[in-house]
């Protein structure tokens, strides 16, 4: 689903997901394409993983809290940016989510090994910025970027 | 330390990537909570876990890890082996228990992963 473009000359790619509520395997698998067409574009490993960290967990965020969403990575010369957007309950309190350990998910999604209040602040941890919008009862938004500054990001 | 070492010292079946029993295994990392190994994140960590499904596979290839051990005698279904092998990640499977899963490696020098992607 790699669509790349030419913009201002500049290479552009986009890589996007569909997520659906319920569609667990869906977050992993699209952590993993991830993590590969970055490779293949010859970024860094460490920004390939923490792109691949932020989808994954972004993903699951939209799995286990919202009705569906979208995932769209976004590669650029200077910037990876991941934006997923859902339709769902939102967030209520964004500071007390963004707590390690805090955690409204169901039973069924810690049995999986998920819902330990660690994603927010996973995600925090693997970009340079982070922004998340959310109306309650009707979404939320959420936009991670890695900035590609240095030298060797991308070969 | 290799993965063919660490099959040894648990006494393990090597569920999948036989061929790869040959890579250096930097460090371990006990846990049960994905979130927590995509925190942990490092490339050559050994996952030791009892959890069993496919989001461990996908994990363990984000997390770049050198391979999985599963304790207790828990083993994955075919379809998640099937998708070790395409990942190649190597699968292995031992029937004690974590915590002596873990002393054993411990023991033997392998030395806990560190957390440092969250500080």
């Amino acid at each position: 689903m790699t669509d790349s473009r030419v913009n201002s000359g500049a290479p552009r790619h986009v890589i996007e997901f569909l997520i659906r509520e319920k569609d667990f395997l869906s977050a992993g698998e699209s952590a993993s394409k991830t993590k590969k067409a970055l490779q293949q574009l010859g970024l860094k490993a460490e920004v390939a993983k923490n792109s691949a960290i932020i989808v994954y967990e972004a993903a699951m965020n939209v799995v286990i809290h919202a009705i569906s969403g979208k995932l769209r990575v976004v590669i650029v010369p200077e910037e990876v940016s991941i934006v997923a957007e859902d339709v769902g309950p939102g967030i209520p309190d964004i500071e007390l989510a963004m707590q390690e350990g805090y955690s409204t998910a169901p039973h069924e999604v810690r049995e999986m090994g998920f819902g330990a209040g660690m994603g927010l602040a996973n995600i925090e941890h693997c970009s340079d910025e982070l922004n998340i919008k959310s109306e309650p009862g009707v979404g939320t938004v959420l936009e991670a970027r890695i900035r590609l500054k240095q030298k060797g990001d991308v070969s | 330390m290799t993965l063919r070492d660490i099959r040894d010292i648990l006494d393990a079946d090597v569920l999948c990537g036989e061929q790869s029993l040959d890579r250096e295994v930097k460090t371990g990392f006990a846990c049960d909570l994905i979130s927590e190994m995509l925190a942990f994140a490092s490339s050559g960590t050994l996952l030791i876990t009892s959890l069993k499904n496919p989001h461990v596979i996908h994990t363990a290839e984000v997390m770049d890890a050198v391979g999985v051990v599963f304790v207790g005698g828990k083993k994955p279904n075919l379809s998640t082996m099937k998708q070790a092998g395409n990942s190649r990640i190597p699968l292995l499977a031992t029937d004690l228990l974590i915590f002596k899963a873990c002393g054993l490696l411990f023991q033997h020098g392998v030395q806990g992963a560190k957390r440092d992607s969250l500080q």
